[in-house]
């Protein structure tokens, strides 16, 4: 029941919170509103027993995007350009897309439900074995790193390719150089 | 913000014990929550606080770019490391079992050395994007040339900013 009431205020608070950023055109107050709702999310996701997600959700989500977000500001104007006119064919899709999920989610399996599909393929066999093969009482763990560990290898070979190429963007002084040189070269025979 | 003694003295205190609970995160990870992506993130906090509340520079001089650029290929390469060692050792890819002499004991320092990997890629990843952004600056010391297209564009960002 506790967690019910929990849940409910929770959600209305990132409702409130949504409609906040819809309504105000203030970039500074959008950001640091976006990151109030990420923090309510890292919440709620404490609240559905995924520490470790919550953990992430509050640091990248609320932490790390909002300072990201911050820097980006200071190249930005402070206000949102009002368009005026009305926007209708997003509008439609919006409330389309928006009632689509609500349908679906009426049959989504009840939250922890031990007898949906997803939790009868390979995770009984993760339950059952783990601890006895690897003494390692945080399934999460062993599933992540040993059992999936091709899958997080990958993971965080995007992690660093995504920075890398970030990085490469914004800091890659040489190869700017040299890109406009080639650019020119390459107008130099246009012309 | 450096001449706020508030936000200084905070900072200067927070800034090991988030490292320290990062730490646990990244360690703690075989038995409570946590892991090498979450530790990562935490001890990145640490560094991008310390960088909000002093100065770039002196985040630059605490984790110089040049090495936060290394780690980001170092933790990558730790845990495809750790696969080609068990390659070596005559198993598959990434089948821990045998690192040590009983498979459990190799599962676990294969976890945890990967995990390790993990953070070090995910902590100096965002370190570096964050350093990369706040330190972003159009570049001024070109010469401006008839050619240069984007010569329009700088100066009517720099007027906005």
């Amino acid at each position: 029941m506790s967690t019910l009431l929990i849940n409910i205020s929770l959600v209305s608070f990132m409702l409130v919170i949504a409609l906040m950023i819809t309504f105000s055109h203030r970039l500074f107050a959008i950001i640091v509103m976006s990151g109030a709702y990420s923090l309510i999310s890292a919440a709620m996701f404490v609240n559905l027993d995924a520490v470790d997600v919550a953990f992430t959700e509050a640091a990248v989500g609320a932490g790390f995007s909002t300072v990201l977000f911050l820097a980006a500001m200071a190249w930005l104007p402070a206000e949102e350009k009002r368009d005026k006119a009305l926007v209708i064919l997003p509008l439609i899709v919006c409330f389309a897309a928006g009632s689509l999920l609500m349908w679906a989610v009426a049959y989504l399996p009840a939250l922890g439900d031990p007898s949906s599909v997803v939790h009868q393929h390979v995770a009984p066999r993760y339950l059952a074995e783990s601890y006895d093969k690897l003494h390692i009482p945080n399934v999460v763990t062993t599933v992540l790193a040993s059992y999936r560990g091709f899958d997080t290898l990958g993971e965080t070979i995007v992690v660093f390719t995504a920075g890398l190429g970030v990085l490469l963007i914004l800091t890659g002084k040489t190869g700017r150089v040299q890109n406009d040189k080639a650019n020119n070269d390459i107008r130099d025979e246009d012309e | 913000m450096k001449n706020n003694p508030i936000l200084r003295v905070v900072t200067k205190t927070l800034f090991a014990p988030i490292i320290l609970y990062g730490l646990y995160v990244q360690f703690h990870g075989d038995f409570g929550p946590g892991g090498g992506f979450q530790a990562g993130v935490i001890i990145a906090a640490a560094f991008i606080l310390y960088g909000m509340v002093f100065s770039l520079e002196e985040l630059k001089q605490l984790a110089p770019p040049k090495i936060v650029h290394a780690l980001m290929a170092m933790g990558a390469l730790i845990y495809t490391g750790v696969g080609v060692a068990t390659f070596l050792l005559g198993a598959e890819f990434l089948n821990y079992d045998v690192l040590a002499k009983y498979p459990a004991k190799g599962q676990h320092y294969g976890i945890l050395i990967v995990e390790f990997g993990v953070g070090l890629t995910v902590a100096s990843t965002i370190l570096g994007l964050f350093m990369a952004f706040a330190g972003f600056d159009i570049p001024k010391n070109k010469k401006p040339t008839k050619r240069s297209p984007s010569v329009k564009a700088k100066t009517s960002i720099k007027k906005r900013a």
